[in-house]
């Protein structure tokens, strides 16, 4: 019986629940010199000097800056189409473009007198004019950066536009959505640690969801040989795409050189809400045009978005957005355009969901204007155009190609499992009551891109001489429990136990090669990079047991419930993994049993919908989820209990977003939200439980027929809710609320609606 | 995040505290820190010294005292919201403990510590102010009785000397009273809250976060004192206020939630 | 420097302390007990959730001279003669109330000083005592379901 599909518990759990993580921060690491940066509390200024000397008179305290800094700026890869001028130097020399950049960095013994230290580096600014806003940035009055003549740092989608686009339509709607800047908030604060070795390579810890690529960087950077640097990133506490290589982590391995002795760095929390990257931040402007009877025919959106002081990702993202655009329906006609512009803020990066969430509320929000304006339930006008079962592979304007869905299955599924008439005839119950509490049901179907950009990766499984199996994998994991549902994808091809499969991740001397995990793409390629090469692994034992049963290879069989090698037809002799293992390292052949395999495969297209019912308090503006039924297909679930949890976490994600988070500066560009008091994600407290209704549609990318599960809570999530609250509010001729929907906000459109 | 360098004395007694503190002006009380510490860590607060009072054990009780009730100011948050007779006699105390913070907060945090921090967002201030309860102050001279309504005189500022301790807090036995608050988070801070209770026969409302310090409503009062319907003396709650706007709430908003809290708590005492 | 006693997880420690040293770093740049954790600097998110004398606390925000004196137990201290996981422990494994881990000391803690104030809570009153903690992975649902399960096991 295959172990796939079942609640396997995970093998990573006892350490983390023993309080034995291996986060960097734990890791002794003797002699090390603690850094602590010190940051601009300036959005927009000009530096004119830094003044080190009380700092300096600290015992045991040295203060370094920019100018002292010999490595080249931060960029983004050519290939992002990012305005090269654009480019972030590792520590501000003449100008600060943020609050929160890096300006000087105090060396220490310990971290309280770094944090003394820092309090006495004085530095001498010039306030200049901030741009904090993407329309006032889009304006191109001020100039972050004066010599490139303008705030736009990339462009997506074509800047053509149609006069005709909306012609033959019947019914125009249109709207902005602000998809506001959120924190990924990750538990454990960034990280970094550097030791140089006597035999001169940098090992370089890093807090990192892509270790492989934050050594070609690290080293690229330093101008080393990659083979001189080694980078690891043990157990990470969360990252949501937004825990990759930025400036610290290579100021830290440059400071592990320049000094002489190991360097280390763990943020604070107010660091971290200033340091680590934002994402979202995107406004769209969309407009949709249809028949009266429901029948979309085209499509427009237009994506400003935010890419924060220097770009990078986020400028990025629109591209993700713009190609999602359609979403799941069948529209004849779509235009797309994207800009990312630069303000004085945090850059923005990938963070959950990462331009497909942004994708989904720009049109969930159009079809339930859509729906209102031609008198249709939300629901119908959905299967009115839904890309048909049988349409796929499925391409759509903006040119994605869809591997594999059913959208109008998950709709019917979605609508009985949640008793979507009985909720209708509810509200039409408590609405013919009366009363300040009002009920809102919203719908917000997705599909979004996982493994977005086609990449390969790395999987190697090697016996060992015991005849148990390691898995290298170059992916790498947040939280995801990969060690547990990689193993499982091994072991089943093995016939070995769960638990005799360790995943070894994220050290780049231990695994020559790896794109890391982001993008939801871990398990179906990482996972299957690994499978792939259990099955290599395989067809090598099945040659060297031929050779210890004398008989043909081709003959042999491995049996999958047992683990052991023998002739077909034939179970006796026969050779478990154990017994061939410890014979090939007798003989010198356990080489042999070592495999390695790279696996590429084209995006895949995880869809669902999610229905919300919310109560929305019209005097104070206070919104409660009451349900959230989720039905997310991400084809083969390889470990439904993980599975659960991802879409869990990202419907948590997702409501943060609808309800309750916003990275908030103030009129100088201060942040307001640099901590968890500022800062307000949910808590158990706010949520209820979630209804996860499980759905199968296989994609035919790879052999298990896997998507990826990471981001599709956060994609479907926030529009259901979003449309809820507006649902809810329908009665009062509220057709829009600004994100989040929280009192304030739901109170203020209420206002305005009755005015 | 650290607390900047500094001294450490535990007092033994109160009269220990009121001469430690009396020795260095720039030394602050010491109780269960769940105000003070979260200030020293940001370095918004930069005492040279702290005097810990915290294992004054006998400043820790909850007691009837004729129409009274008499609460050490060492009573933790966890102790005033698990009081039966406090639960009982002034349930309103009891409900608003009950709201501060998280239960972690609520193991350590004192009653004395978080009214002597005088947040406007305090929800135990808020409700004394509203039962017109008494502080006591003891000082090198002695003690002095100190009405709630003397004791709030700023932001993060009250009426205690720099040498003198709060030891106990005396509120009358509340008819029925009520506790509404309003925050993003359950953890969170008031927007604003409202307390209502009823004491000595009329009915009195407290506001947090509307303004420098928690606030009575009194045109609210003045209101229902003149007959006025919950409804329309609810409509006078943001009278006399100044909320401030931040990222839990802009004033406008404030001033509207304090209408609907105090039509709700009115509606309800 | 002051020097303070006091038992951790069951053994007696003695060390002196700067003043300023919180509790939390103490137990983990002093003792070496990494298991808790600092998530922000704010009392909010309660990683650093440990017991104090029985009662669950942000040791962010107890100074270590405060402690003088107490007993504190610690996510190491939790688990039982063998090393076998605390039931608290075993129903966060059961019910994949842990991705990340970061934040699963705290909770493990904060939930273990749950039970013991209140046995059987409600889905209610079990989210209602966990507002003190923060978890950005599991969206809560795994982490009420193993309190409960771990209330149905006795914990």
């Amino acid at each position: 019986m295959s172990i796939l599909g079942n609640r396997v518990l995970r093998v990573e759990d006892p350490r983390f629940l023993r309080g034995e993580g291996r986060y960097i921060e734990n890791m002794p690491l003797h002699r090390a010199a603690w850094v602590t940066f010190v940051r601009s509390p300036l959005a927009h200024a000009r530096v004119n000097g830094i003044d080190t000397s009380a700092a300096e008179a600290l015992p045991d305290v040295q203060v370094l800056t920019g100018a002292d800094v010999d490595a080249p700026p931060f960029g983004p890869p050519p290939y992002w189409n990012i305005n090269p001028g654009m480019v972030r130097p590792l520590v501000a020399q003449d100008v600060v473009r943020f609050a929160g950049e890096i300006v000087a960095i105090v060396v220490s013994d310990d971290r309280a007198a770094g944090i003394d230290a820092a309090e006495l580096v004085a530095i001498d600014y010039d306030p200049l004019p901030v741009v904090l806003t993407v329309e006032e940035a889009a304006e191109d009055e001020t100039l972050l950066f004066p010599d490139e003549g303008t705030n736009v740092a990339a462009r997506a989608g074509s800047e053509e536009h149609d006069e005709e686009l909306f012609s033959g339509c019947e019914v125009v709607v249109s709207d902005t959505v602000w998809s506001q800047r959120m924190a990924a908030a990750p538990l454990e604060p960034r990280s970094a640690a550097a030791e140089l070795g006597e035999d001169g390579r940098l090992t370089v810890w890093l807090t990192s969801q892509t270790p492989h690529t934050s050594k070609m960087v690290v080293a690229g950077m330093l101008g080393l040989d990659p083979g001189q640097v080694r980078v690891v990133s043990p157990d990470l506490g969360g990252g949501f795409g937004a825990k990759m290589l930025e400036v610290e982590g290579v100021l830290v391995a440059w400071l592990a050189r320049k000094l002489g002795r190991p360097a280390r760095w763990t943020e604070t929390r107010t660091e971290n809400m200033l340091g680590l990257l934002h994402g979202r931040a995107q406004r769209l402007e969309f407009t949709l045009g249809g028949t009266r009877d429901g029948d979309v025919r085209a499509y427009r959106l237009d994506v400003l978005a935010d890419a924060g002081a220097y770009p990078i990702l986020g400028a990025y993202l629109p591209n993700l957005t713009c190609l999602m655009a359609s979403a799941v329906y069948e529209i004849p006609r779509v235009e797309v355009e994207g800009r990312s512009v630069v303000t004085n803020t945090t850059p923005t990066t990938s963070i959950r969901g990462a331009g497909r969430p942004e994708a989904a509320q720009a049109m969930e929000r159009a079809l339930d204007l859509f729906a209102a304006e031609v008198g249709l339930d939300p629901a119908e006008v959905r299967r009115r155009n839904f890309v048909p079962k049988d349409a796929f592979p499925y391409t759509t304007a903006t040119g994605a190609t869809y591997d594999s869905g059913d959208y109008e299955g998950a709709l019917d599924l979605l609508l009985r499992s949640a008793g979507y008439d009985e909720l209708r005839e509810e509200q039409r119950r408590r609405r013919a009551q009366g009363g300040p509490v009002e009920l809102g049901i919203g719908l917000g179907a997705y599909v979004e891109i996982s493994n977005p950009v086609g990449e390969a990766e790395f999987g190697e499984v090697e016996i060992t001489d015991n005849g148990e199996a390691i898995l290298r994998t170059g992916s790498h994991s947040h939280g995801q429990g990969h060690e547990t549902t990689f193993a499982m994808l091994a072991a089943e091809r093995l016939g070995l136990p769960v638990e005799l499969v360790t995943v070894i991740k994220g050290d780049t001397d231990e695994v020559p090669t790896g794109a890391g995990t982001f993008g939801s793409k871990s398990t179906q390629i990482g996972g299957v990079a690994g499978r792939l090469a259990a099955d290599g692994v395989v067809e090598q034992a099945k040659a060297l047991a031929a050779d210890y049963l004398e008989a043909s290879a081709a003959d042999m069989v491995l049996d999958l419930d047992t683990g052991r090698f023998h002739v077909t037809g034939a179970p006796e002799p026969a050779l478990g993994w154990a017994d061939l293992a410890s014979r090939a390292a007798a003989d010198g052949r356990l080489g042999e049993l070592k495999v390695s395999h790279e696996f590429q495969a084209p995006p895949s297209f995880p869809f669902g919908i999610h229905l919300s019912v919310v109560e929305v308090d019209t005097e104070t503006g206070r919104v409660e989820v009451k349900r959230h039924v989720a039905v997310d297909d991400a084809g083969t679930i390889v470990n439904p209990l993980v599975a659960d949890g991802q879409v869990h976490g990202g419907i948590a994600f997702g409501v943060g977003q609808a309800l309750y988070e916003e990275v908030v500066f103030g009129e100088d560009g201060y942040p307001l939200t640099g901590t968890f008091v500022g800062y307000a994600f949910p808590s158990a407290a706010e949520l209820p439980s979630w209804e996860r209704v499980e759905m199968v549609t296989p994609t035919p990318n790879n052999v298990v027929g896997v998507k990826g599960i990471g981001e599709s809570g956060t994609v479907g999530s926030t529009p259901a809710v979003h449309n809820a609250v507006l649902d809810a509010l329908a009665p009062y001729g509220v057709r829009h609320v600004d994100l989040p929907c929280n009192g304030e906000n739901v109170w203020k459109a209420l206002q305005e609606a009755t005015a | 995040m650290i607390p900047a360098a500094l001294e450490y004395r535990r007092a033994g007694s109160v009269e220990e505290a009121i001469e430690l503190l009396g020795s260095d002006e720039d030394a602050k009380l010491l109780a269960g820190g769940h105000s003070l510490i979260p200030a020293m860590k940001l370095r918004i607060a930069r005492p040279t010294a702290l005097v810990d009072i915290g294992r004054l054990d006998d400043l820790r009780y909850v007691r009837e005292d004729g129409d009274r009730i008499a609460i050490g100011a060492l009573t933790r948050h966890a102790a005033l919201e698990a009081d039966a007779m406090l639960g009982g006699s002034c349930a309103v105390l009891a409900r608003a403990a009950g709201e501060v913070g998280d239960p972690q907060v609520r193991h350590r945090g004192t009653i004395g510590g978080s009214v002597s921090h005088a947040d406007p967002a305090s929800d135990l201030a808020t409700v004394l102010l509203t039962l017109d309860a008494d502080l006591v102050a003891r000082g090198p001279a002695g003690e002095r009785t100190i009405a709630a309504a003397e004791f709030f005189t700023g932001p993060f500022e009250n009426a205690l000397a720099r040498d003198e301790v709060l030891v106990e807090i005396r509120v009358p036995k509340a008819g029925e009273g009520v506790y509404l608050k309003h925050s993003r988070r359950a953890q969170d801070w008031a927007t604003v809250a409202v307390a209502a209770a009823h004491v000595d026969g009329r009915v009195q409302v407290g506001l947090s976060s509307m303004g420098p310090t928690p606030l009575r409503a009194r045109a609210v009062e003045e209101a229902l004192a003149g007959g006025a319907s919950a409804e329309d003396a609810a409509a006078r709650a943001a009278e006399g206020t100044d909320p401030p706007s931040d990222v839990s709430g802009s004033a406008a908003y404030r001033a509207h939630l304090a209408r609907v809290l105090v039509r709700r708590a009115l509606e309800q005492v | 420097m002051t020097r303070i006693a006091l038992t951790v997880n069951g053994e007696g420690r003695e060390a002196e302390v700067q003043a300023r040293q919180l509790l939390v770093y103490f137990l983990r740049e002093q003792l070496g007990l990494t298991g808790t954790n600092v998530g922000c600097d704010t009392s909010s998110c309660g990683a650093c959730t440990v017991l104090l004398d029985g009662e669950s606390v942000k040791s962010c925000t107890v100074l270590a001279v405060q402690a003088d004196g107490s007993e504190v137990t610690t996510i190491e201290g939790l688990a039982r003669g063998g090393g076998e996981l605390h039931p608290v422990q075993q129903a966060f494994h059961e019910q994949h109330g842990v991705q990340c881990g970061y934040c699963t000391p705290g909770f493990v803690m904060a939930t273990v000083s749950l039970l013991k104030d209140n046995p059987r809570p409600s889905e209610a009153e079990i989210r209602h005592a966990l507002e003190g903690n923060l978890c950005r992975c599991t969206g809560y649902h795994n982490i009420v379901r193993a309190v409960e399960a771990a209330a149905r096991a006795g914990a």
